[in-house]
């Protein structure tokens, strides 16, 4: 073994293993991974029964508008394939009846879709949720209509301008849902981090890290010890929600798809949620070198979680108006940054502005963490246990 | 990352510190601390609590920074870069209370570059060698306090460093464990390894050290060999006789204390003469002093203490003495 110390990875390793395995095999970490599925599993429980009871209610209709002969020949495919299949009641109407959009808007008939064309080239008229939820259902049963259940044929689809605007409505809803998500559990985490290190304290280990390897490793390895285990809960909340919808389909309530699409929403939420955590963590580190009780702890940190609420508002506020002055300022702000781009992300398919925003962020993340190290170094000693000594001595205090 | 060593100001020394200062907020917790460890020796740190013991020892350590000063350990200015080379057990004991006592060990071994798979090895090992192998698997939760401070000793010394700091190693534990901590500390110099430790209790201190530091009120009146500070004051003589009056009084010194006993017997109580017990002998013999006992008594570090810092300091140390 040679003499040098080590590295401040390898340093910073070692308090990341010991602090990963901790935690993962804690009963808090067991409670930090049944929290949200615990609201997660109400949420779904909610929406399944709400589903159901919209279901039994009153289901969407297809309205068929096809020629005489090509709506028999349909009735008759419907009527073979739907003890099989799940298709939607189909409603014949008459061609001079209505237009298809003008169907969609009347509230009395509730159809959800408009079927036109030809069974040969279907045009399907409705919102993008549903014509896209559909239009293989419709292939079928334009296949069967015209006897040849190997070839179906091609649906053109026809978003409605009114779904397309309620679209655009149902994206904020999923980047409201995803700044939320990334507020929660950057804060979630980011307090686990602070009593992790106050506990820290409170059993004197600080010392002995420190008498051993650079305070800034100490720093860094807690810092992403935290974020490797939110990944675990990432992941295991990952795999929980995947198997659910599979079990639950339908009946699960969806968001509406981001602008840019789930796979690359879902990568930048995590990259982002990354950031944003160490962002904040770093802040939380900090202000635990600080603290000696739990006591301290609530006050030094409560300006922080002001902050983070606050950003958390500006973010939430800002993205309602893609391209404004206050969302370009959310976005640049490197507190709000990852929130607002999470934002974004979810309204905007624009790619671009992502890569902008993950290099600013990953420098801002380089200068809190190396920031917050070099204070946690000059402060972690000075209080806690282990910078205290009695005053009731006649000689100075050590 | 190896850094280069600078030349130290003398080969043999463990530890060179010359005018550390140390203030916190307006307290001044070190005034100008010089010290000097020879390497493999036992060197003790004797003062109050509140003295600037532990101040001291962490910015030997690079815990802290000195304010004014400079501190080397095996001739390197920053004493983290050797972190692998020394072992650190603090005053204030601290584990973490869900661990095993092995991994335990072996993540303090990490810290200082031992692989944990090594470390859990020697951590086993040790335990056994102490007693404590029906232990290894505990959490440190469930132990004594000694045993969890013999645990942690463990980990102080698993990646076998060349240079071991105690603060306050005693404390909290019992006779026996107190005594099985001085064979370990004996054992420690035996293989070369330098053993620095702080205590407020002398006799642990005269008993192990070859040498001590005294300080109180962050300075370090004194600091070399136990028997230079005990010489610095004069044995005493110890005299018993039966007459208590004659010629051979004016063979005494003046200072001569005289502490006449219910049994007609006298004690007599007064620094060696410079010249020596044998003309003294002679006089007492010659005016029939009647001579019950005479016996020469080396001053203890106790005395020494008392000596150097001064009567308010050997008192504050008494009152820390646990009952």
């Amino acid at each position: 073994m040679t003499a040098s110390r080590l590295s401040l990875w390898q340093a910073a390793w070692v308090i990341a293993r010991r602090d990963m395995r901790a935690i993962l095999f804690s009963k808090a970490f067991l409670l930090f991974l049944l929290g949200p599925i615990f609201f997660g599993g109400i949420s779904l429980g909610a929406g399944m029964l709400g589903a159901k009871a919209a279901g039994s209610a009153e289901p969407a209709r297809l309205a068929v508008i096809l020629s005489p002969q090509e709506t028999a020949d349909l009735r008759r495919a419907y009527a073979e394939l739907a003890p099989l299949v799940d298709l939607p009641i189909v409603e014949a109407v008459r061609a001079n009846d209505t237009e298809p959009r003008a169907l969609l808007k009347d509230r009395d008939r509730n159809f959800g879709a408009v079927l036109t064309g030809s069974l040969a080239a279907p045009r399907l008229t409705g919102t993008p949720d549903q014509i896209e939820r559909w239009r293989g259902r419709v292939a079928l049963l334009a296949a069967r209509a015209m006897g040849d259940s190997a070839t179906y044929p091609s649906v053109v689809l026809d978003p409605t301008s009114s779904s397309v605007a309620s679209a655009r409505t149902a994206q904020t809803g999923t980047a409201t849902a995803g700044i939320t998500l990334l507020f929660l559990l950057t804060m979630l985490l980011a307090g686990m981090v602070l009593s992790n290190l106050v506990e820290e304290k409170a059993n004197k280990i600080i010392e002995i890290l420190a008498a051993a390897i650079p305070m800034d490793a100490v720093f860094v390895g807690k810092l992403f010890a935290m974020l490797g285990v939110s990944f675990v809960g990432l992941a295991v909340w990952g795999a929980i929600a995947g198997v659910a919808i599979l079990l639950g389909g339908a009946a699960i309530p969806a968001l509406v798809a981001p602008a840019i699409g789930w796979p690359l929403f879902v990568a930048l939420f995590v990259v982002y949620f990354a950031l944003a955590y160490l962002l904040i963590g770093s802040i939380f580190l900090t202000v635990g070198s600080m603290a000696a009780t739990v006591r301290d702890v609530q006050t030094l940190s409560m300006p922080a979680t002001i902050a983070q609420l606050a950003v958390f508002f500006l973010a939430t506020f800002a993205m309602t108006d893609i391209g404004s002055p206050m969302e370009l300022f959310a976005c640049i702000f490197p507190l709000s940054s990852p929130y607002a781009m999470v934002g974004r992300a979810a309204q905007s398919a624009a790619l671009w502005p992502h890569l902008l925003a993950l290099v600013w962020q990953v420098m801002w993340v380089a200068i809190f963490v190396r920031v917050g190290a070099r204070l946690f170094r000059r402060k972690v000693m000075k209080s806690g246990p282990a910078g205290r000594k009695p005053k009731n001595k006649g000689a100075p205090a050590v | 990352m190896a850094t280069q060593a600078q030349t130290p100001l003398i080969e043999t020394l463990a530890i060179e510190a010359k005018g550390l200062v140390k203030r916190f907020d307006d307290t001044l917790a070190v005034d100008g601390v010089d010290l000097s460890v020879p390497e493999g020796a036992i060197y003790g740190i004797l003062g109050p609590n509140g003295a600037g013991k532990t101040t001291t020892l962490r910015m030997l350590l690079g815990i802290i920074d000195p304010d004014e000063g400079v501190r080397r350990v095996f001739g390197h200015d920053r004493p983290h870069d050797i972190a692998r080379l020394i072992g650190y057990l603090p005053e204030e004991r601290g584990l973490y209370p869900a661990m095993k006592c092995d991994e335990a060990i072996a993540f303090m071994g990490a810290l200082r570059g031992l692989p944990l798979d090594e470390g859990r090895r020697r951590g086993r090992e040790l335990m056994e060698a102490h007693g404590l192998g029906h232990a290894v698997d505990r959490q440190i939760r469930q132990l004594s306090k000694g045993m969890a401070q013999t645990v942690q000793l463990l980990g102080t010394l698993v990646h076998r460093p060349r240079l071991v700091v105690l603060d306050e190693p005693f404390s909290g534990l019992d006779a026996i464990n107190q005594g099985k901590l001085e064979v370990m500390i004996r054992e420690l110099a035996a293989d070369g390894v330098t053993v620095i430790f702080s205590t407020h209790v002398i006799h642990h201190a005269e008993r192990l050290c070859d040498d001590v530091a005294i300080i109180a009120g962050g300075k370090v009146p004194y600091a070399g060999s136990v028997d230079a500070a005990r010489d610095r004051i004069p044995a005493q003589v110890r005299l018993e006789t039966r007459r208590a009056e004659g010629a051979w009084c004016t063979a005494l010194p003046d200072d001569a204390r005289h502490d006449p006993k219910k049994d007609g017997s006298h004690f007599w109580y007064f620094p060696l003469p410079a010249g020596g017990i044998e003309a003294l002998l002679k006089r007492l013999i010659e005016g029939e002093a009647g001579v019950l006992s005479l016996s020469i008594e080396r001053a203890g570090l106790h005395d020494a203490f008392v000596e150097i810092a001064g009567a308010a300091a050997a008192k504050a140390m008494k009152d820390e003495v646990p009952a």
